[in-house]
């Protein structure tokens, strides 16, 4: 074999965050093939990796898997750079600010459940104002505001709570160096 | 319940506080103002402006007989139709704004208005 002009030294970390993104973008794939009533209304399971990621590794590693998890979930699924893209990224940075402020939460108090509802909200009040600014410009787009505050709430319960469980049940080193 | 166990209690307070702001954002999103006025229209024109606090009976005429439409604070409904189908008669009370009940057979429509104009649906 040739060698590379370009040598690419992989660390650990890097494998690490391409494993933990992998994960993330197969739930991505399942989050797609599930069924919604609404174009906005889905599970968000790719959340539960990044609170995992959060919560272990830290924010810096959670937003590389987020970044890249929206960029390789995009390119799968056939809407990279469509609407629903920009709109994907907006939510996920506005999560992931939101995580980055909420993880200072006193943790005797505040779980994983906690930053999975917190970043959901965020998620969605993200999109829909790019939603209200971008592609739908008129107050009508607020109206589904109570269906997606109430699905946020839902599916960011579920997630964190599955989040949590992942957390309790596996010691740090079971998770892919 | 294991689930249970990994709920601290700082998660119910961010439940608690999620689910009372789903809460206060349906009346805040969902009603486009209160109801306020019954405009009843006949042939497209409007036949009648009616204020939603009276109680009152009111009947239009059409091309098939007479339309009758009780209001009565914040809500309308057409009591009775000349019509084939009676589908407005069936609507029942209308009580939010942008809702509308239409006598196409008799050519009449009663629809509430509020504060905000809204739409019955939104195209794109």
């Amino acid at each position: 074999m040739t060698r590379s002009a370009i040598e690419l030294t992989v660390t650990a970390e890097d494998r690490r965050v391409a494993w933990l993104a992998t994960a993330a973008v197969g739930l991505s794939l399942v989050d797609a093939a599930i069924p919604s009533p609404l174009p906005g209304v889905k599970p968000g399971l790719a959340n539960i990796v990044t609170l995992v990621v959060l919560l272990r590794y830290g924010w810096g590693t959670a937003v590389w898997v987020s970044v890249l998890r929206v960029l390789a979930g995009s390119l799968l699924l056939g809407y990279f750079l469509a609407p629903g893209f920009f709109l994907s990224l907006t939510g996920t940075t506005l999560s992931l600010l939101t995580l980055g402020l909420a993880r200072h939460l006193p943790a005797r108090w505040f779980g994983p459940v906690s930053l999975s509802i917190l970043a959901a909200f965020a998620h969605i009040g993200g999109q829909l104002l790019l939603a209200r600014a971008w592609l739908i410009p008129h107050d009508g787009v607020f109206l589904l505001t109570p269906v997606f505050a109430g699905a946020a709430l839902v599916f960011g319960t579920i997630n964190g709570l599955i989040a949590a469980k992942l957390l309790a049940d596996t010691p740090a080193t079971d998770f892919p160096r | 319940m294991r689930w249970l166990a990994l709920l601290l209690p700082g998660d119910w307070l961010i439940i608690g506080l999620a689910a009372v702001l789903v809460g206060l954002s349906i009346p805040m999103f969902w009603q486009g103002g209160m109801a306020d006025r019954a405009i009843v229209r006949q042939e497209g024109q409007i036949f009648a402006d009616i204020d939603l606090k009276a109680r009152k009976q009111i009947e239009v005429p059409g091309p098939l007989g007479s339309t009758l439409i009780a209001v009565e604070p914040g809500r309308a409904r057409v009591v009775s139709d000349p019509g084939p189908r009676q589908y407005c008669v069936k609507q029942g009370w209308l009580m939010r704004p942008g809702e509308i009940a239409i006598c196409a057979p008799n050519r009449v429509s009663l629809q509430i208005t509020g504060r905000t104009r809204v739409y019955d649906s939104i195209s794109y």
